[in-house]
């Protein structure tokens, strides 16, 4: 059977973590992923405990008891220092980002920033009553995957994995995958239709964006 | 007679055992195989104008007009139902600790839970280990096959089609249960989805309603998760999308 129901579970903790708005703190993202490149070595115990820090602050908001509106405000804050958007951004681009204008890309992001964090956030009171456990961390490639269990309240736990690179300048977290269901993947799928139905042009994209999600 | 049944069972178990432990699981697949995707995408706008027309408007009634505790209740009711048919399919993939697992989660949950309706298994750290025969056909070596969008049922592959339909026929319960009691477990197993279909409205909605390519997005949501599923705890590829873009460390 598919589990509509795992898969919805696990959009439910993405939301809470991927939620945000802010344009300038990813445009510095941004002049930061292209100015260090030769970051210093991420050890598994920092990818660990930037998840868990990322966690907590989740949970911290949503115990504040604050308006939904709010909360949102938080979850945005916690996305930008958290999430590398820019590099999620781009990669949802793909091939189209790299006859792209530096301009065309910074307004393409700050778009993405604002459709991501709407698409994401607006179901994070589901993760209310919710406890994600990180047990453990594996490096492949560049990068660190953080194994964790989440327990939402009336389901069965399930796996989240974390992906987490410094190759922005700083650890950040870049992709999430819930039960094998993969964020970046979704993105690139989704923003790949919206970019044919376009005609490939990202200012329309971009504009669209705006209002998507 | 009897002894000489119960030795052709036998027979038959070392047999079963014999060909499962030669075989290999099928590889994963990585890539989406769709070579029927205009089909399947007729069937998908089909599934689209069902849930709009129908399945949503009655999964809020029925989500707004019955309780949330008898929601739950109705939901482990079904989901316990399931659980015989996978410890069949554990023993096929000669998986003992699931069908262990499996067994005495059902053996707890329809005493002490009260016929199914409380999960009280989980309650206490046995969750259900979810299994069917498209997974038994995997563990056997048979491959995904392509990609099928069903009517009704959703995003499906060849061989997942096929175990549905395997495990309908083979689940114990219909040896066990008979009319009437077998329409009210359906209809149980029917709301029991009017249920999830409530409880995810937001996500589906979003998926079905607000995706620029809902049929490539419920395609790929499927797959991952599916696949996911098959890999057990095993840990998967990701790619890297710093060395897509800015190139090697």
């Amino acid at each position: 059977m598919l589990s509509i129901s795992t898969l919805t579970r696990s959009y439910m903790v993405k939301n809470n973590v991927f939620t945000r708005r802010t344009f300038i703190a990813g445009a510095a993202a941004l002049l930061a992923t292209f100015n260090t490149r030769a970051a210093s070595a991420l050890t598994g115990s920092e990818a660990e405990s930037l998840v868990v820090q990322a966690v907590n602050d989740i949970n911290r908001i949503i115990a504040s008891g604050k308006s939904e509106n709010a909360m949102l405000r938080d979850f945005e804050r916690v996305f930008a220092s958290y999430a590398d958007v820019p590099t999620v951004a781009l990669s949802a681009l793909g091939p189209a980002g790299r006859s792209a204008s530096n301009g065309e890309k910074r307004a393409y992001i700050g778009a993405f920033q604002d459709y991501f964090t709407r698409k994401y956030g607006r179901r994070f009171r589901e993760f209310v009553g919710g406890e994600i456990t990180v047990n453990g961390s594996r490096k492949t490639k560049s990068f660190y995957e953080v194994n964790s269990i989440a327990r939402l309240r009336g389901s069965s736990p399930f796996r989240v994995v974390w992906l987490v690179s410094d190759r922005s300048g700083k650890p950040q977290i870049f992709n999430i995958i819930i039960e094998g269901v993969n964020t970046l993947t979704s993105e690139r799928v989704e923003i790949g239709a919206m970019l044919d139905r376009r005609g490939g042009d990202i200012g329309r994209l971009t504009a669209d964006l705006k209002n998507a999600g | 007679m009897w002894k000489t049944l119960h030795y052709q069972r036998a027979l038959i178990s070392a047999g079963l055992l014999i060909l499962v432990s030669a075989c290999s699981p099928a590889p994963i697949e990585t890539a989406v195989n769709d070579p029927q995707e205009a089909k399947n995408r007729g069937t998908h706008q089909f599934n689209r104008d069902l849930d709009s027309l129908v399945v949503r408007p009655t999964a809020t009634a029925y989500g707004t007009i019955v309780p949330g505790p008898v929601r739950t209740g109705v939901s482990n009711f079904a989901s316990n139902l399931n659980l015989p048919g996978m410890v069949l399919n554990d023993l096929l993939q000669l998986r003992i600790e699931d069908a262990g697992a499996n067994t005495f989660r059902f053996l707890l949950n329809s005493t002490f839970g009260i016929a199914g309706i409380l999960d009280i298994a989980t309650d206490a750290g046995l969750e259900e280990r979810s299994t069917d025969f498209g997974e038994t056909l995997h563990v056997w070596g048979v491959e995904e096959g392509v990609y099928a969008e069903l009517p009704i049922v959703g995003p499906s592959t060849e061989r997942h089609a096929f175990g549905r339909v395997v495990d309908t026929i083979l689940n114990p319960l219909n040896f066990v249960i008979e009319n009437p009691e077998r329409s009210a477990v359906a209809a149980t197993g029917i709301a029991a989805r009017f249920g999830d279909r409530y409880r995810f409205s937001d996500f589906i909605d979003s998926v079905l309603y607000e995706s620029e390519d809902s049929y490539a997005q419920a395609r790929l949501l499927y797959l991952q998760n599916r696949r996911a599923q098959l890999r057990g705890g095993a840990d998967a590829e990701y790619f890297d999308p710093y060395e897509e873009l800015y190139g090697e460390e």
